[in-house]
């Protein structure tokens, strides 16, 4: 049959730049590129192109760029040439059409209607190059009201666990087989260094990372991949994963192929099987069963480490957020539908879910009203790209975010969004040992925390400026948040004022 | 001519500078209220004429056991509207208007009344409520669904004598020297914007809080977000407002000591507390983890009143200017040194309140009760009510 897909990008090469090294070739996974002698220059299989630009940035006399395929489409706003490549490929396979990576629609991205506030006159900013400037959070339950001796400075009520950081961001869960393990590697001693957390996704804790488990948080999904008692008393938190942004309301399915020896052992399955998870856990129908689930977890690990659980951003997302809480949920993790994935169906992560702005004003607002916003933790995740996003992620109610995506493109990903092929030049998103060398966890590790140091202390000088010295006092500060662009329901769901207000 | 309606407390958040002070007798002796007023005056130029008042503990004796509430009317329809639902749910022992002189300065000025009531036996004890929840959410009724009118104080054998105009002039007004008082705390406002409402001016009372305060929060807003969650309205959108509450919640309901309340709003740096031995940087811990959303940040000096004795409370960078000075059993406390100079020239200690450290000062037998009492704190719903166990008279022994 023959194949109606166009190729998606064109490699540009600067003939008089070229010198035929053929780095291109060697960096090149997907064998874009060829030195044909033969023909003395050259060669690019443009179809073959994801876009990655690993070569872009190998290339040492900068000969190469990458740009769009320049056919035009048939000149219909409906009909684009996606949704024509689409029917195209679907024509051509039968099968449901996979994608990584988040939403990459052009949905409203409201970070970007959201303007911070800064000190004149009537209070004084606060630099934070002289004063304390405090970004240190707990996660965990706490109850609403203590009980203390003041004399003796004695706390009598029991104080469930916390889990500290010091910065107000952690890396949110991949796992070791969608990853690879120099990426894991890489977050968890950047983890370590920054004084926060990764998280192990639903692949257990490899043994090279026994070093870094208290800085995991460990995570428990439908498939249950990895879970025993070691582990969940190794890590520093857990997590139940009932959800994620960019695929909500199915499971997950690492192909066989990348299930290789560590995986196996990692995960607790045979060499070469589907890694399938559910996608409900199947033992969680209903609200009270995610309460005995819980329950079962703090049980295994004698009440000494925060259960968190994480849903996908969904229409009635309040409703069930605070029903988590009341479940027992110490820490409720949010995640939006910009939020990244290895391998999703395209339709799905294209289509449902909704903006984490949105979804986490709402939580913070609804347990709010219910009065229990200040015993449980809330954690914003799915498409955190800046230090101004985690200022306002906070300010509108969270008490820390998820960053995975910024991490990753911290490591070298271009985000070209073909993580399921298992391809990855930049050694990240494959278990292909060639691949995966590329990726040095300790210079990697040193990217990830000069980008993470970078923007806690971006987020110093934006408190500082608010009048602010401490992050608790950011947390639910929605009026040092303003919308622009922003129709009256926006306002409304976001809780904060139209800029000029 | 139709009078321009100007905007009100509660319709914009309005930022304001000010100018605070206050006198208190450690040994319960009263004073009239020419020192306060002379001290306030001082600093006329910290305040811009659209908000003075003041705040006095100990000026009802003959009335010390019933609720004083001073309410201010724009309308006779509000003064009707409140009289009616009062004789519901209040038990009256004396109504009048709160005596006042005219003052060239002062405009427009509401018609203010005291009452002196009990909560009714029969509602209070249906309501399931404590006596003193029970008076303030029916203050919190007049101030936030009654049009015209506010109530000004509400605590018992005190009261707040506030308006629109210099402190010196609101004084005056309300002939403060006529009254004698054990404590007096005063407050002279610069907001920026005109509100022109009686109800706006400070201090802001609850119960028997007073809070007088300069300052702008930048913490507002995770403050009003925190104390909502329990009930509290913040209608007028002011830090005095939600400092208020605070206090109420920490102090009150949940029965922590002022001072450790304060401690919460102004907890200790995590540098110090990295800095402590472990079992006290475990106690600091659990207090800033589990009252984080009470931290109080930005610019503020605050003086609480209470039945106890007054609180003096700096943020925690010391970002605004609060001086204490003692001499015998009196203290003095201004937004400037010079405005206790004034009242006591040979005052002694002079010295500025810390960043972040409560300076707390009781009357001598409240001080030597709570050395009596426990260090731990026993929230309000934990203790049983007066009204519950202490109604029935105790058994007559049969001779």
């Amino acid at each position: 049959m023959l194949d109606y897909l166009l190729p998606r990008y064109k490699v540009l090469r600067d003939r008089d730049e070229c010198v035929q090294c053929g780095v291109c070739e060697r960096s090149c996974a997907n064998g874009v590129h060829k030195v044909d002698e033969d023909l003395g220059r050259v060669t690019a299989d443009h179809a073959k192109c994801v876009n990655c630009q690993r070569c872009v940035v190998m290339c040492p006399t900068t000969a190469i760029a990458i740009t769009r395929w320049p056919q035009v489409d048939a000149g219909s706003g409906n009909w684009t040439l996606e949704a024509m490549q689409d029917i195209a490929k679907q024509a051509q396979t039968g099968a449901v059409l996979l994608a990584s990576m988040g939403n990459p629609k052009d949905y409203p991205i409201y970070w970007d209607h959201l303007l911070l506030n800064a000190s004149q006159v009537t209070n004084p900013s606060i630099d934070p190059l002289r004063e304390p400037m405090e970004t240190r959070v707990f996660l965990g339950s706490r109850p609403g009201m203590l009980k203390v001796n003041e004399r003796e400075h004695v706390v009598m009520t029991p104080m469930p666990p916390q889990i500290r950081l010091d910065v107000p961001l952690m890396f949110s869960a991949m796992s070791f087989g969608s990853v690879s393990l120099n990426a894991q590697k890489s977050l968890a001693m950047a983890a370590k260094e920054l004084g926060t957390y990764f998280n192990t996704g639903e692949g257990g804790l490899h043994r090279d990372l026994e070093a870094y488990a208290d800085h995991a948080i460990v995570q428990v999904a439908s498939g249950r991949f990895g879970v025993d008692p070691h582990y969940l008393n190794a890590g520093a938190a857990i997590e139940i994963k009932i959800g994620q942004g960019a695929k909500p309301g199915i499971g997950g399915h690492l192909p066989g192929e990348k299930i290789n020896e560590e995986v196996s052992r990692t995960r607790m399955i045979p060499q070469g099987t589907d890694a399938i998870s559910p996608a409900p856990h199947h033992d969680i129908y209903s609200i009270e069963d995610l309460r005995q689930l819980i329950f079962s977890l703090k049980e295994a690990t004698l009440y000494r480490k925060p259960v968190a659980v994480k849903i996908a951003a969904v229409h009635n997302v309040a409703a069930i957020a605070s029903g988590m809480a009341r479940a027992g949920a110490d820490i409720i993790v949010v995640d939006g539908f910009r939020g990244g994935t290895g391998a999703a169906p395209k339709r799905i992560r294209d289509n449902v879910g909704i903006p984490i702005e949105l979804a986490l004003a709402a939580v913070d607002q609804r347990l709010r009203d219910e009065g229990i916003r200040s015993t449980v933790s809330l954690v914003a995740a799915g498409s955190v790209r800046s230090s101004a996003d985690v200022v306002r992620a906070i300010a509108l109610g969270a008490d820390a975010a998820y960053i995975a995506s910024a991490a990753l493109i911290a490591l070298g990903c271009h985000q070209c969004q073909d993580c399921s092929s298992g391809r990855c030049n930049w050694g990240i998103a494959t278990q292909n040992p060639d691949l995966t060398k590329r990726l040095n966890p300790e210079v990697a590790a040193e990217r990830v925390v000069n980008l993470v140091r970078g923007w806690n202390h971006e987020i110093k000088e934006m408190m500082g400026g608010m009048g602010i010295n401490a992050i608790d006092s950011l947390r639910g500060n929605r009026l040092m948040l303003r919308g622009i662009g922003l129709n009256d329901k926006e306002l409304e769901i976001l809780g904060v004022k139209y800029a000029g207000e | 001519m139709p009078i321009r309606e100007s905007l009100r407390e509660g319709a914009v958040r309005i930022p304001s500078g000010c100018a605070i002070a206050g006198i208190m007798d450690r040994s319960g002796a009263r004073h009239d209220g020419s020192d306060i007023l002379k001290s306030i005056a001082l600093m006329h130029d910290r305040g811009n004429g659209l908000g003075g008042g003041f705040a006095a503990y100990g000026i009802y004796p003959e009335y010390r056991d019933l609720y004083a509430f001073h309410i201010m009317y724009e309308s006779r329809e509000a003064r009707a509207e409140t009289e009616a639902y009062l004789d519901t749910f209040f038990m009256s022992e004396k109504q009048e208007r709160i005596p006042t002189e005219p003052v060239a300065a002062i405009k427009n000025p509401p018609d203010i009344w005291r009452y002196f009531v009990a909560p009714h036996p029969m509602r209070l004890n249906m309501s399931g409520l404590d006596e003193a929840e029970y008076t303030m959410q029916h203050v919190f009724h007049i101030n936030g669904k009654v049009n015209g009118a506010f109530v000004a104080s509400s605590g018992k054998n005190m009261g707040a004598f506030k308006g629109v105009g210099y402190p010196e002039d609101i004084g005056e007004f309300y002939r403060i020297r006529d009254y004698d008082a054990w404590a007096w705390t005063a407050h002279g406002r610069f907001p920026t914007n005109t509100p022109g409402w009686w109800g706006g001016a400070h201090p802001f009372t609850l119960l028997n809080w007073s809070v007088v305060h300069n300052g702008e929060i930048s913490s507002y807003d995770a403050n009003r977000r925190y104390v909502e969650q329990f009930g509290y309205g913040c209608e007028l959108q002011t830090d005095t407002e939600v400092i208020t509450y605070l206090f109420d919640l920490l102090a009150r309901r949940h029965g922590f000591s002022q001072e450790m309340a304060a401690h919460i709003m102004t907890a200790s740096s995590w540098d110090d507390i990295d800095r402590m031995d472990p079992d006290r940087a475990a106690f600091e811990t659990a207090l800033r983890v589990a009252y984080s959303s009470a931290l109080v940040n930005g610019p503020f000096s605050v003086i609480l009143g209470s039945d106890e004795g007054l609180l003096a409370l700096n943020d925690r960078l010391k970002l605004r200017a609060l001086m204490v000075g003692e001499k015998g059993p009196m203290t003095y406390l201004a937004s400037e040194q010079a405005a206790i100079e004034v009242i006591c020239p040979d005052v002694e200690n002079v010295r500025p309140v810390e960043g972040g450290v409560p300076f707390v000062v009781q009357l001598d037998e409240v001080a030597e009760r709570k050395r009596r009492e426990s260090a731990e704190n026993r929230p309000a719903r934990e203790k049983p009510y007066q009204h519950e166990v202490g109604v029935m008279p105790p058994k007559r022994k049969e001779a």
